[in-house]
């Protein structure tokens, strides 16, 4: 496999939310926007970045019976970097009192630790290749994370306030379900079964 | 009456499934039959009750007097996995029918965000112990609540024709939507 389909192997044919089922928690609880989801996604893919590229140098030296919690603390040290990172950048309230993309986000920051897309991707790639290509690998795969993300937390704006990434598009007040948990059920749902039927049409 | 309020709000208000989104995949992975479900959900709140009462412990005894609070994610996940180990290696001498029912779930908790989601939450709320318990217990509660009902629902999923493209995880998601509005009904109880 060389390089550029290891690159977009996430987007389309692996993506983690649409085919994987992998961070259902994330997906669901911080699409209420396009802003919000695409906080998220690119906050994972930096994670997932970075810990792909740390694991892929230390993989040699783990024993293979501790290699599990190892991991798991290399993850967590990165998440925690993004965590202050993002309380310290990202964490200044809108012009007219909204929540901050870091309050929005909220417990989902820390809970990176435990998305099986991480963690998945640091058993199964960072463990048996090289620095380089498990860069590449992390990234697609998180370009294809906040990708989904992105167009979730789109649609679910389009529909609950017809706004898209906070540009008001008609004057109404929308279908608010759609912004509410009901509606990151159903839209996934739909989502996916849309996917499902142009994959198998083809 | 405090904790009436806790344990209300957390099994059907702010259901942690439903509401919060925490513990999803689980909740998709072993759904599929009621009796695999109760079995989860008694696993769940086994362990999200130890590990929150660890956690809370851990930082309050541990981490606010040495001032590293940064450090909290990376010992919860820690101390939580470790838990989850010791639990199983304890119930498999002590108790081995309980190790049977409970067995297969154990190590499939370490990465179920509702626990560690659950353990950052009570120190946010700022719970006292006593509190962070009852908080505990009740959203192991409403999970396991939820992800029966909806094992339940699953499983009529069987009789009915549904469209091609709907089959397995689609009808299942937009069936969680249906829940979710319905608990959506208990928003004025608290």
């Amino acid at each position: 496999m060389n390089n550029l389909q290891n690159f977009t192997k996430g987007f389309f044919k692996e993506n983690p939310v649409f085919v994987l089922l992998l961070g259902l928690c994330p997906t669901l609880g911080t699409t209420t926007s396009a802003i919000n989801g695409m906080g998220m996604g690119l906050a994972t893919m930096v994670v997932l970045v970075l810990s792909n590229m740390a694991i892929a140098l230390i993989a040699g030296a783990i024993p293979s019976k501790v290699r599990i919690p190892s991991y798991i603390v290399v993850i967590a040290s990165f998440v925690t970097i993004v965590d202050l990172l993002m309380a310290a950048y990202f964490n200044t309230p809108g012009p007219n009192g909204e929540l901050s993309l870091y309050d929005n986000l909220g417990l989902f920051i820390p809970l990176i630790v435990v998305n099986c897309i991480v963690l998945g991707r640091a058993e199964a790639f960072a463990s048996k290749n090289g620095v380089g290509a498990s860069a590449i690998d992390g990234l697609g795969m998180g370009l294809g994370f906040a990708m989904a993300l992105t167009i979730l937390g789109a649609i679910r704006e389009l529909l609950g306030s017809y706004a898209i990434f906070g540009i008001q598009l008609v004057k109404s007040d929308g279908m608010l379900v759609f912004v509410l948990a009901p509606g990151a059920f159903l839209a996934l749902g739909y989502l996916i079964a849309l996917l499902n039927k142009i994959r198998t049409s083809k | 009456m405090e904790y009436i309020i806790i344990i209300i709000s957390a099994i059907f208000v702010n259901n942690i499934l439903l509401a919060q989104f925490l513990g999803v995949c689980p909740f998709m992975g072993v759904s599929t039959k009621i009796s695999t479900s109760v079995g989860m959900g008694a696993a769940v709140v086994f362990v999200m009750t130890l590990a929150t009462i660890v956690t809370w412990l851990i930082m309050h005894y541990l981490l606010v007097p040495f001032k590293i609070g940064y450090m909290q994610t990376i010992s919860y996940i820690l101390v939580i996995a470790a838990l989850v180990q010791m639990v199983e290696i304890i119930l498999k001498k002590v108790s081995p029918p309980l190790y049977q029912a409970l067995g297969v779930y154990l190590p499939l908790i370490t990465t179920n965000c509702a626990v560690l989601g659950v353990a950052i939450l009570v120190i946010q709320k700022d719970l006292n112990l006593m509190e962070s318990v009852v908080f505990a217990v009740a959203n192991a509660i409403g999970f396991s609540l939820a992800l029966v009902i909806f094992a339940g629902l699953r499983e009529k999923f069987e009789l009915v024709n549904i469209p091609k493209g709907m089959k397995g995880i689609p009808i299942a998601f937009v069936t969680a939507g249906l829940l979710a509005l319905a608990f959506m009904g208990f928003a004025g109880l608290v």
